[in-house]
């Protein structure tokens, strides 16, 4: 376990370095990185100060150790549209993003367990044909499409749930809805092939032949062995709430790091644009990280790989 | 015998993979929904009522034909500027496949390439390759795509290299799988054994064997390429206005949802019906030439 754990830390530091190293020499892929940083309009102040903070008279390299530096102590520079550090920008925003991942996930969760534990059991009734129909356009439908007929059926025709602004639980709906959306046919899918598999094995037949009652049978026995590839599955969803942030914060005007990353996109704001990469990256990979670990410590034949 | 006889047995499988049996379970509507798109595309100047960019502000917001206050002249209404969705929605299925077509050959040959090396010549290669693939599957597309775009032009060449550069890690990782079985067959042996040239061997002995799973992954990829592009455009980081994207044309109706409900509604239907029927086809062609792949 030592030596998986020692590997995959490993591979998330190179993963990070990468990261790094693509977002430090896109900057500078055209030629001296103000152009991109400052946009077009800009004082010989800022020029100056900017050249400071990134040592920019120093050879590529010297550059590149600063440039790591000053991100792991999460100095990304100042927004030059908001003139404030990217950094804390950032960090006022993270609560309103924490907040909706939780409220989507715990949404697909509930939505997407029971729907694919039924469609495993009822195998092949309408109940599976309606989970799979629900799969099957969860991956098709694109979300800020999804976002916007939500918004005109409840929000504009029928008046009952507000489109932004997040003041009470009613806001959180149609955006945790929009960002849950794929993930619940995803983990419906997931939940429905690991529950067939279980319900295929011996030691559910012998639980039935023990008189176990059905529903213990599929509820606690089995639902509990098919948890190993739910749970991985769960954590990777995180890492792809990234893509959903960005569009259903955008829908929604939510606050949060993915519209701030929209709005340093059209403000020409690369201080902005980096620091959400970076954090974004981060979080992405120490999720995969963490994932990873908990996938090995789950089922030992991964580690021996 | 018995050999020769398990012999005819494999080539007649193989060639009854291709009959016309496998056609007949062939997804009905997804096939006739997907040839209409690609008429459209191809012959998008013949059906379209007019041309995708041009407007007329005393003709915006007029409503579809069959809602009322709708004209026959606009099926599907018009915009805020006045332009035809209909023509738009079909000039857009241009967009889409361009991007998807040009974007998935990059990250298929890249891919491709890359996994026949890295299988082929294994070792040192064989490492760094793969570790470069664990990197490209540990980045998120979005973000990196959003940086891109942060630094390049904005226009369509731009989505293709940044989808192309952003989805090969898949090609690579299970092409190579598939070549460190294939080069241990006979064929490859005899043809190494002879002299071949590394680059004849895999152009010409491996790549058509491993050429099924390139097929049936770039297949897969259509619906997603399609989404993401759709996504970028939406976001404002794709297809600059006033060319005509699906994505792009739910985000200028995302503006006008209250008072003019088709501008919104009817491109993304089009996204989610090719996507869709996208998605079928490809579960189609890869139970028909390469159930292997069913678990991804």
């Amino acid at each position: 376990m030592r030596r998986y754990f020692l590997a995959r830390f490993a591979q998330a530091l190179v993963s990070l370095m990468a990261l790094s190293l693509i977002v430090f020499f896109l900057a500078r892929l055209t030629g001296d990185p103000r152009d991109v940083l400052l946009g077009d309009d800009y004082s010989q102040e800022q020029w100056d100060k900017i050249g400071e903070l990134w040592s920019l008279d120093e050879p590529i390299y010297v550059q590149y150790a600063i440039f790591l530096r000053n991100a792991a102590t999460g100095n990304f520079g100042e927004s030059i549209f908001w003139k404030e550090p990217a950094v804390e920008m950032l960090a006022r925003r993270i609560p309103a993003t924490v907040q909706l991942t939780l409220t989507a996930m715990s949404l697909s969760v509930i939505i997407a367990i029971p729907m694919g534990v039924l469609s495993a059991v009822k195998r092949d009734t309408w109940l599976d044909y309606v989970g799979k129909t629900i799969a099957m356009l969860g991956q098709s439908v694109p979300a800020f499409w999804l976002g916007i007929v939500l918004i005109w059926v409840f929000a504009v025709s029928w008046q009952v749930l507000p489109t932004s602004g997040r003041d009470g639980p009613l806001h959180y709906v149609l955006p945790s809805v929009t960002l849950g959306w794929f993930t619940v046919a995803g983990l419906m899918r997931i939940t429905r092939s690991a529950m067939l598999d279980v319900m295929d094995s011996e030691y559910i037949k012998l639980a039935r032949v023990k008189g176990v009652p059905e529903n213990v049978v599929i509820w606690s026995h089995a639902l509990r062995n098919a948890a190993i590839p739910v749970v991985t599955f769960l954590g990777l969803i995180l890492g792809n709430f990234l893509t959903g942030f960005v569009v259903v914060e955008t829908i929604f005007s939510w606050p949060g790091i993915g519209l701030l990353a929209i709005r340093g996109i059209q403000s020409n704001d690369f201080a902005i644009v980096q620091t959400v990469v970076m954090f974004g990256g981060l979080l992405f990979i120490t999720i995969n990280f963490l994932v990873d670990i908990l996938y090995g410590y789950l089922d030992p034949r991964i580690r021996y790989e | 015998m018995a050999d020769s006889g398990v012999a005819t047995r494999l080539v007649r499988e193989r060639r009854s993979r291709w009959s016309l049996r496998a056609f007949r379970r062939l997804p009905l509507i997804p096939g006739v929904i997907l040839t209409l798109v690609v008429i459209c595309a191809v012959f998008a100047r013949l059906l379209a009522t007019e041309a995708p960019t041009f407007g007329n502000l005393a003709d915006s917001f007029i409503p579809p034909a069959w809602v009322e206050g709708g004209s026959s002249k606009h099926l599907l209404g018009t915009d805020s500027l006045g332009r035809d969705v209909y023509s738009r929605i079909v000039y857009g299925a241009r967009v889409s496949l361009i991007v998807s077509i040009f974007a998935i050959f990059i990250a298929g040959s890249i891919g491709t390439i890359l996994g026949l090396a890295s299988g082929y010549f294994g070792g040192r290669l064989d490492g760094l390759i793969m570790r470069l693939v664990d990197i490209a599957l540990a980045l998120p597309t979005i973000l990196m795509a959003l940086v891109l775009v942060a630094v390049l032009q904005p226009g369509i060449v731009t989505v293709i290299i940044v989808i192309g550069c952003l989805s090969w890690a898949n090609y690579a990782r299970q092409i190579r799988g598939e070549v460190l079985t294939v080069k241990e067959r006979d064929f490859v042996v005899l043809a190494r054994s002879i002299g071949s040239s590394p680059a004849r061997i895999m152009t010409h002995h491996i790549l058509p064997n491993v050429f099924n799973t390139v097929i049936v992954l770039a297949t897969l990829q259509v619906g997603s390429v399609i989404l993401l592009e759709a996504t970028l455009s939406f976001l404002g980081l794709g297809i600059p206005p006033p060319e005509p994207s699906w994505g792009q044309m739910v985000a200028e109706g995302r503006g006008f949802i209250v008072i003019a409900w088709w501008m919104a509604m009817f491109p993304g239907l089009a996204i989610m019906l090719t996507v869709l029927s996208m998605n079928l086809m490809g579960d189609w062609l890869r139970d028909l030439l390469d159930p292997r792949l069913r678990q991804l």
